[in-house]
């Protein structure tokens, strides 16, 4: 265990942790964009920065991105000092003149007083914010279906190519973790579409409701060892069953 | 020749020395970018041609050689006679058949081809007698040149592969990393970290693997001084990256080059085979233990890649995006093993500290910062080139006497240094020692090498603007401060050249600047806002001439300036046919007419006018 102090408060922390684990645990509010628990952390929003220091380094601080920083022995940290509070603002003030249209960013911008931008608005702005959740999350369920592609102010999140991705699944990480709901997929009956990809459903066969791809499904079973009739059921019938077994199993104890 | 062991390195070097004494005289012909581009491939094929002709009796094609980068690129293609060091210049296919006339079969020289010294207005004979060249201190790239590119004699003759020889049989790989420290070598890409203490934290490291990489990714604007090292002198770079390797224990290496070297990827290519089959590189090294490889890994051009952390995700395949180095690449790098990671010209530097030893190193320069720099010496200056220079040489030495000065005797303006990540110093700094502490107190950065001088028909809004420009491409659009922040500086920049600033703009983009620097992930983030910094610096006042009077006071941004014809116009009728809107009407030898609706200020007309007859105000 490590000691350090926060915001004047002394806390521990295990040594190696992110120093944004630590704060969230100690309820401390710093906000992320780009943070995904289930991900690498990545660093790219960099709106957890803090200020940090040691009694050692004569008065001189640093800035940091405490999703990546790994907690020290003696780590004086301020999460919202002048400085880190005003770059906290200016990166807002970014986003905003870059993403204007997004209820997420005006939000979280309002949050820190910034109503309107005070930058020059981008034209063509939408409103994914290059967080990277989508394609570091497409990575970690090993489909690498997505990437980002470009560089520079015109880098932007697509399929290899700009092409039908080959290896996507259709299974919908990316849409439901994307913290500005920017990624569109849509349901139509028998089909889901996402990445300009159209995908089969699954039919549950108890109750003829749509589950997920079959595409998905197969690569469940394939690489996950789960019988491919596991996913011929939806959810709701899976727990309906289960309630069903354990009523019974609760009568044949009662009976015994 | 496959070498067995140090001594039959001794042999061979001897034997070369002995085969290239019997060559009485050397052609030395500059296959350097700038030469090349000016048709020193045909100057070769002529010269060879030529010689199989006239079979002069004593001479071969073996004399001929195509060398690395001469230097001397605003005079090129280069031809150099040795050993007298006759130096001929702007040579063209046509000469070849004089010069072999002349000049070999006979002692003459040829005036016409001499360099002519502007300020005195005299030819000189020899190379080392102008001053270009009689105020550098060739190190690192005296070999260039002087050999054939690709040819391990030539660079075993220079007394090539010494050092490493030196290294795998005399030295511990521990003496090997104390001698680079005590040298003082800082590194050449632009931090100027020290090389030693860089290895000693890498070697430190407990891992089954060390790497080893050399950053060829020479991104800045203008710069060229490890294109030409990679391509004139690929061995002196693999020695460096094979003596490194040994000091850190390591036994596979990467360079890194982009793809818009051609020529060095091919050299290198060549040159890392030629090491191959000579024992030089691979298993058991000069028969001893030590084994190392290198691979080529090449760029597509991202500037963002010579950045270490991007660079090592692009060399293993993934986006070249950095990463935060909390944790430092010496420690977890390449595949999260701990990894050297120098730049080219440092590497070159390595085999020449290892063979004259750290102390004859370190009398080089100023104290904190010993040995030389190369830089490539462009912009507006009279002699462009590739130079090396003493570090703690002032800038002053290096425009005027090695540069001979601005172009037409202009006034001098600004030097950048240090590229995109750099600053712009005014003439209050010209007395400035050139050393990695000197420019970074100033604003600037020591950079890899590149300058860019600047006279005063420069406009220094457009200067940032163009940087800023640059980099809101060629940042890699991972962290917000970066991709947005100077999108919005470049922005505001443009908001400036075009006279809708207002001075509160100008605060706007200090603020926004810091933020930029603290806020950023990697040293591309962190200095892009240099160059406007640095012009905001020196140069207020003509951002203030921008915003206030609405006025470029350079002349160069086109929606402030107006171009108008004077009564100096002789009616030539030059300017008529270069407008591409032909706005200009008129008819010969009457003064011509410039309809103001239709210019578009290119500026076209400014440069074919002899007269001095169009205005720009």
């Amino acid at each position: 265990m490590v000691n350090l102090t926060i915001n004047g408060r002394i806390v521990q922390a295990k040594e190696g942790e992110m120093l944004l684990t630590v704060l969230r645990r100690e309820k401390i509010d710093v906000p992320a964009l780009c943070h995904h628990d289930a991900v690498e952390p990545f660093g790219a929003c960099r709106l957890c920065t803090v200020e940090i220091t040691k009694e050692d380094w004569n008065g001189h601080s640093n800035y940091v991105t405490s999703c990546l920083y790994p907690v020290e022995e003696g780590l004086i940290v301020s999460t919202h000092s002048p400085k880190v509070n005003e770059l906290r603002k200016t990166i807002l003030d970014l986003f905003l003149a870059r993403h204007p249209n997004s209820p997420e960013v005006r939000q979280l911008a309002a949050d820190y007083g910034v109503l309107k931008t005070s930058y020059e608005t981008v034209v063509d702005g939408n409103n994914c914010i290059l967080c990277g959740i989508c394609t570091r999350i497409c990575d970690a369920m090993g489909f690498h279906a997505i990437s980002t592609v470009g560089r520079g102010h015109g880098k932007e999140v697509a399929p290899p190519l700009h092409q039908v991705p080959p290896d996507c699944v259709g299974c919908l990480a990316c849409a439901k973790n994307c913290p500005t709901h920017y990624i569109e997929y849509i349901f139509d009956n028998n089909y889901l579409t996402i990445w300009d990809k159209k995908f089969e459903l699954m039919t549950c066969s108890r109750c003829g409701k749509k589950t997920i791809t079959k595409e998905f499904a197969e690569y469940l079973s394939k690489n996950r060892d789960i019988p491919i009739s596991y996913f011929e059921i939806c959810d709701e019938c899976h727990r309906k069953e289960l309630a069903a077994t354990m009523g019974q199993i609760t009568s044949w104890e009662r009976e015994a | 020749m496959y070498l067995d062991n140090p001594q039959q390195l001794i042999d061979w070097h001897d034997k070369i020395i002995a085969k290239q004494k019997k060559i009485k005289k050397k052609i030395l012909v500059c296959c350097g970018p700038g030469c090349l581009a000016n048709g020193a491939q045909d100057i070769i094929e002529r010269f060879k041609t030529v010689l199989k002709e006239k079979k002069i009796s004593g001479f071969t094609v073996d004399a001929l050689k195509e060398t690395g980068c001469h230097g001397f690129c605003e005079q090129g293609p280069l031809v150099v006679i040795e050993p007298k060091g006759l130096y001929y210049t702007k040579v063209k296919v046509k000469d070849v058949e004089d010069i072999i006339e002349q000049s070999i079969k006979n002692d003459k020289t040829i005036d016409r081809l001499l360099y002519n010294d502007p300020q005195t207005d005299k030819k000189i004979e020899k190379y080392q007698d102008i001053n270009f060249y009689s105020h550098q201190k060739k190190i690192v790239l005296n070999n260039l040149g002087n050999i054939n590119q690709c040819n391990i004699e030539d660079y075993i003759a220079n007394d090539g592969y010494q050092a490493l020889s030196k290294a795998l049989t005399s030295m511990s790989p521990q003496r090997v990393i104390d001698t680079v420290t005590k040298s003082g070598l800082r590194g050449r890409g632009g931090a100027g970290f020290p090389t030693g203490r860089k290895w000693a934290t890498c070697r430190n490291v407990e891992s089954d693997v060390h790497y080893v990489i050399c950053n060829g990714d020479e991104g800045d604007p203008g710069a060229f001084m490890d294109r030409a090292l990679m391509e004139g002198d690929p061995f002196s770079v693999l020695e460096g990256m094979t003596i490194a390797a040994f000091a850190v224990g390591a036994k596979q290496g990467y360079i890194y080059v982009r793809e818009e070297y051609p020529l060095a990827v091919v050299n290198l290519q060549k040159a890392i085979e030629i090491a191959h089959e000579n024992g030089l590189l691979g298993d058991n090294i000069l028969g001893t233990d030590f084994s190392f490889n290198i691979k080529i890994s090449r760029g597509a051009g991202a500037f963002v890649c010579g950045e270490s952390s991007a660079l090592m995700k692009s060399v293993a395949g993934e986006v070249g995006e950095p990463r935060a180095k909390y944790i430092r690449s010496v420690i977890k790098g390449l595949y999260d093993k701990p990894t050297v990671l120098n730049n080219v010209e440092t590497f070159a530097n390595v085999p020449i500290i290892i063979r004259k030893g750290a102390s004859w190193y370190n009398k080089i320069g100023t104290p904190k910062n010993s040995g030389t720099k190369a830089f490539s010496l462009v912009g507006k200056v009279r002699n462009t080139g590739l130079i090396e220079v003493a570090m703690g040489t002032t800038l002053r030495e290096i425009i005027y006497d090695i540069g001979g000065g601005i172009i037409d005797g202009r006034p001098f303006k600004a030097v950048q240094t240090g590229g995109p990540s750099g600053g712009c110093l005014p003439a209050s700094k010209l007395d400035l020692p050139v050393d990695f502490d000197s420019l970074k107190e100033a604003g600037s950065m020591m950079g890899s090498g590149g300058m860019i001088v600047m006279d005063d028909r420069t406009c220094m809004v457009d200067v940032a603007k163009y940087f800023l420009g640059f980099l809101v491409n060629e940042s890699c659009g991972k962290c917000v401060p970066c991709r947005e922040g100077l999108y919005q500086l470049h922005a505001l920049t443009v908001k400036v050249s075009e006279g809708k600033a207002e001075e509160a703009d100008l605060e706007k983009m200090e603020k926004l600047s810091e933020m930029v620097i603290i806020g950023s992930l990697c040293g591309l983030g962190k200095s892009g806002p240099n160059p406007l910094l640095s012009t905001i610096k020196y140069f207020r006042d003509e951002y203030m001439a921008h915003i206030r009077d609405k006025r470029c006071p350079a002349g160069v941004c086109r929606a402030l300036i107006t171009y108008k014809i004077t009564d100096a116009c002789t009616g030539c009728m030059a300017c008529i046919a270069p407008c591409p809107t032909h706005a200009i009407t008129g008819k010969k030898n009457e003064r011509h007419v410039l309809d103001q609706k239709l210019c578009t200020k290119c500026g076209a007309c400014f440069a074919v006018c002899r007269y001095d007859a169009i205005l720009v105000s």
